[in-house]
């Protein structure tokens, strides 16, 4: 099974394009919830249960988002390369492989877009959640989401920095910065 | 009983799969089965090759599906090798 999607990607020239998806959509899905933790500390204090469900509203919104925009996407462009390719083939494509690819990776992109950004949002709302059944941080719980999201944002710049082979530290530092450039400007409208 | 030993085969296939993956699928029809394929054309989107096929008794419907299933196109047999032996 496994074997056989990997197969499917390769034929069809997706697995860049799904680590895109998981990049871009994941950052997006970290910076939003950084955005709101930020908003919420800054704004007058707010109970716990609320933020987890504004939060929590966000991240199912940027999920659904992401496997609906995905699919829609993914599959227009896989229907016309294949239709592109039968032309070149002068032969329908039915029942092969490419056909395969042209129905199941649209599905596995929408997969990945949609869930990169929730369960990263699910990461950084962790703290929320564990601070309600009585488990207590260093940090306040917000402060502790905000820390998790920064350290999320630099673990995709790490993975940006392996796939580009350029430095490991200055890719997370850089996508870091990115964030927390972020949260000043958060500060700075929002909390002035 | 009749033996296909040998056949030469003129096929278009896409880019993707490559040679080597179209090989390895046809060599995985069968046990024994060697593939050597060479590429004599390439065009924007496909590619014209010729697949020599040897085995004990080639398949040649599995062959065929196979070849299909990874979405290339049989053009025509352009060499055949067959063999009666004498079974027991």
């Amino acid at each position: 099974m496994w074997r056989q999607l990997l197969f499917l990607l390769s034929i069809s020239n997706s697995d860049g394009i799904i680590r895109r998806y998981f990049v871009v959509n994941g950052f997006d899905g970290a910076l939003t919830m950084l955005g709101l933790m930020t908003g919420f500390i800054v704004s007058p204090p707010t109970e716990l249960s609320i933020v987890i469900g504004v939060c929590l509203s966000a991240a199912i919104a940027l999920g659904v988002s992401g496997v609906s925009s995905a699919y829609v996407s993914e599959s227009a462009e896989r229907k016309r390369t294949l239709k592109q390719l039968e032309d070149a083939m002068v032969s329908s494509l039915d029942e092969t492989a490419h056909s395969d690819a042209a129905r199941w990776v649209p599905l596995l992109t929408a997969i990945v877009n949609g869930m990169a950004p929730f369960t990263m949002s699910l990461l950084i709302l962790s703290p929320l959640w564990l601070s309600q059944y009585g488990i207590e941080f260093i940090l306040a719980p917000l402060h502790a989401s905000v820390v998790i999201a920064l350290a999320i944002v630099f673990g995709l710049g790490v993975f940006l920095g392996r796939i580009s082979d350029m430095s490991l530290l200055v890719s997370g530092l850089r996508t870091m910065l990115l964030a927390i450039l972020t949260t000043v400007l958060i500060y700075f409208f929002a909390g002035a | 009983m009749i033996q296909v030993k040998r056949l030469v085969l003129d096929v278009l296939k896409p880019h993707q799969p490559t040679c080597l993956e179209l090989a390895k699928s046809i060599a995985a029809v069968g046990a024994g089965y060697q593939v050597d394929i060479r590429v004599e054309e390439v065009d924007e989107k496909t590619e014209t090759v010729r697949i020599e096929l040897e085995a004990d008794d080639i398949d040649f419907t599995a062959v065929e599906a196979c070849i299909q299933q990874l979405g290339a196109a049989l053009h025509s047999i352009d060499e055949v090798k067959v063999e009666h032996s004498v079974s027991n």
